[in-house]
């Protein structure tokens, strides 16, 4: 996992409330059997304006001039904006992996749903929560000025606003010690706890036999 | 000291350890893995040259993609005519091969959807935590289990590990009391929930299922709710276990064996929230005023009774709801004020882990029976939730039911509810359907996706239009009995 500590992004809104995984990338890539290349399809409803399928060359499709990430203003965006309820629907980490591939490396919202959330942190994307004042505050701001960019500071846990302004932000501990130093978690996992899942395992094998076959 | 809930006491159980920051492992008892969301962590296994901690927690089979159609399905693997979904579904079978983990192959009779197949054999058991690749891993909770959707990296970590990491959760508590009315069920039950606290009223938190109406329900019933806890945010839906539970239980492929039955049962009656127990949200309804429930748009929370009409974007709330209605209106091809019964259909689709068991299609049935699918609609079809389902539904003589009335009976998957195979709506196709999500392009490019009860469904399929069940049963059919029935 790409680690993230701190990046100054320009800023891409999508003002649209629930946005589900299924828009974030639609279900025929799901056939892939990599974690890699879904980038060129993120958004694919809304960013084209033909049905795309897997393995296509995207670069010569229709491509929807109204969609905002198709907006000159918003070409390398790292940083996207968000209303409420971000990333609802299925589980599938296609969705964070798309995104990523995509240039994203923060989301900004007043809420995501669980899954989405728990993805998006063990594929290197930051996910920040704001209260939705804050949030409509960015929206306006994204809008009124072209180039609008981000400070991001994982370690500090702050938002650095054009205006000088600074926003705090929540991250659990586990999260960022993760996310800055680019950890897989399974490796931790079997560090730190294989005794204690074996000691687990015994006793829970010795409560309930029915849960392991052949026991 | 407050009593515990239910879901505390999962937690309880199967916690393995905490960091101060509440970051937990717990241990999972049961692994169901398919096709669509397990390649790469698999392929992450073994880059990382890891095996998996304990192979008989695990379980598999493909679902998301397998053809329905006889003809694709019966050449095997081989057969399937999309090479992507083939080679998907030939990398979960190799897959599963090397590392040795039980695998219902795509034409053993034991294959169907994931969480249609796990209660089914009896993997999914009382007092476990089951997880599986799939958000609508919820529906296991119906059993009083804990039950959650993940992602790749999490199938990954609990391949290697037998753990997931989790913070604890909030607990919700959606009470359902008093009784439903004739052909109201637990599909408009779930849809009258998620259009009361929408589709982020239980974000954050496992919210068990709890009440009259729903302790009157059959396990079936159950898992429908549960299903659809994560379309009201929820990753964790939970009923507590009583007699229906364990009756339903006794005597499956996996369940206890008659050595350890008593023990096991005796464990389970403590799967209930204590009386005195605390939850941070609590929600009513109440049974009786549920009517059959239709979805308009395309957010489960966008769903009326049947005798209401589409709202009017300008009686909305706030700037953002306002933007929603007005973009579901614009892609769903309806307008303010029309009313549901006069939404024209072109495919019904009864099946998913929603509303594909033998009960769904034995409702969807008895409407049907005696009565022609409207000339008007394209396509109706049924696919049962598993390969048991299918023959059950045989035996009963439903499928002849189907067919007589001009419904394609189909094998075992997912199919149309998110159309990754063959089985998918066209641009601007209305379609009643008994699955789960109703977001733009789910069940196809463009398509128009109406969630409704089985019972529903195949009332429209009859009527080319949405209609209301109750009245439209207390219409007798033209008298005609199918042979053998």
């Amino acid at each position: 996992m790409k680690a993230f500590v701190r990046q100054k992004g320009l800023v891409a809104p999508l003002d649209r409330a629930n946005v589900d995984t299924d828009l974030i990338i639609p279900k025929q890539f799901l056939k892939s059997i990599k974690r890699t290349g879904f980038g060129p399809n993120l958004f694919d409803e809304l960013r084209y304006l033909d049905e795309g399928y897997p393995g296509q060359d995207c670069s010569n499709r229709p491509i929807n001039p109204d969609f905002v990430l198709n907006q000159p203003r918003y070409e390398g965006a790292s940083v996207l904006l968000a209303r409420k309820n971000f990333g609802c629907g299925s589980s599938r980490e296609h969705a964070p992996w798309a995104l990523e591939d995509f240039g994203f490396r923060v989301i900004i919202a007043p809420s995501f749903a669980d899954i989405f959330f728990n993805n998006a942190f063990k594929n290197g994307l930051l996910l920040i929560q704001l209260d939705e004042a804050t949030v409509d505050r960015l929206f306006d701001a994204v809008e009124q000025t072209p180039g609008y960019r981000l400070d991001v500071d994982l370690i500090e846990q702050k938002i650095m606003t054009p205006e000088g302004e600074t926003i705090g932000f929540e991250v659990d501990a586990f999260r960022k010690y993760c996310l800055e130093n680019g950890l897989d978690d399974i490796g931790l996992t079997l560090t730190d706890n294989s005794h204690a899942i074996r000691e687990f395992e015994t006793r829970h094998r010795a409560a309930q036999p029915w849960l392991f076959r052949g026991a | 000291m407050a009593g515990q809930t239910l879901y505390d006491k999962l937690w309880a159980s199967h916690l393995v350890s905490s960091r101060d920051d509440g970051t937990s492992l717990i241990y999972i008892d049961r692994h169901l893995l398919h096709e669509v969301t397990s390649p790469q962590a698999f392929e992450g296994l073994r880059l990382a040259d890891r095996r998996p901690w304990r192979i008989d927690a695990n379980i598999a089979t493909a679902d998301h993609n397998v053809p329905t159609s006889l003809k694709e399905r019966s050449a095997g693997i081989a057969g399937i005519e999309d090479n992507v979904s083939r080679i998907q579904v030939q990398t979960l079978d190799d897959n599963t091969t090397s590392f040795g983990i039980e695998t219902f192959g795509i034409n053993d009779v034991r294959q169907g959807i994931v969480h249609i197949i796990g209660p089914e054999q009896g993997a999914t058991l009382p007092g476990m935590t089951v997880v599986c690749g799939d958000s609508h891993t919820a529906t296991h909770g119906a059993f009083g289990a804990l039950a959650h959707g993940i992602g790749t990296s999490e199938v990954e970590h609990v391949l290697a590990t037998q753990c997931l990491i989790q913070r604890k959760m909030k607990n919700m508590q959606v009470r359902v009391e008093g009784q439903l009315g004739p052909h109201v069920t637990a599909k408009d039950i779930v849809l009258a929930i998620i259009g009361e606290i929408g589709t982020a009223g239980g974000t954050g938190c496992a919210i068990e299922f709890a009440g009259s109406a729903i302790r009157d329900l059959s396990m079936e019933g159950r898992m429908t709710i549960c299903n659809m806890a994560i379309e009201a945010g929820a990753r964790v839906g939970l009923v507590a276990v009583d007699d229906t539970t364990i009756n339903y239980v006794k005597g499956r492929p996996f369940a206890p064996t008659p050595e350890q039955w008593d023990a096991a049962v005796e464990s389970w009656r403590s799967l209930v929230s204590d009386d005195d127990a605390v939850f941070d949200k609590v929600v009513t309804l109440d049974a009786a005023t549920i009517e059959p429930q239709v979805s308009w748009g395309t957010s489960p929370e966008m769903v009326v009774g049947i005798h209401d009409s589409v709202p009017d974007p300008s009686q909305a709330t706030d700037d953002t709801t306002q933007r929603g209605i007005t973009r579901a209106l614009e892609y769903m091809g309806l307008h303010a004020g029309q009313k549901i019964t006069d939404i024209q259909l072109d495919r019904v689709f009864i099946g998913s882990c929603t509303n594909a068991r033998i009960e769904d299609l034995r409702a969807a049935a008895a409407v049907v029976e005696g009565r022609q699918v409207a000339g008007s609609i394209k396509q109706a079809m049924v696919v049962p939730g598993s390969g048991l389902v299918k023959r059950q539904a045989e035996q009963e003589g439903l499928d002849q039911v189907f067919r007589d009335a001009g419904f394609e009976w189909r094998e075992a998957g997912c199919s149309m509810c998110l159309a990754m195979n063959a089985d998918k709506l066209g641009a601007g196709e209305h379609c009643a359907s008994t699955s789960n999500r109703n977001f733009e392009g789910r069940q196809g490019y463009g398509g128009r996706t109406h969630l409704v009860s089985p019972a529903m469904a195949a009332a429209a399929a009859i009527a080319g239009h949405f209609v209301d069940v109750r009245e439209f049963v207390d219409t007798p059919a033209p008298a005609r009995r199918v042979a053998g029935l």
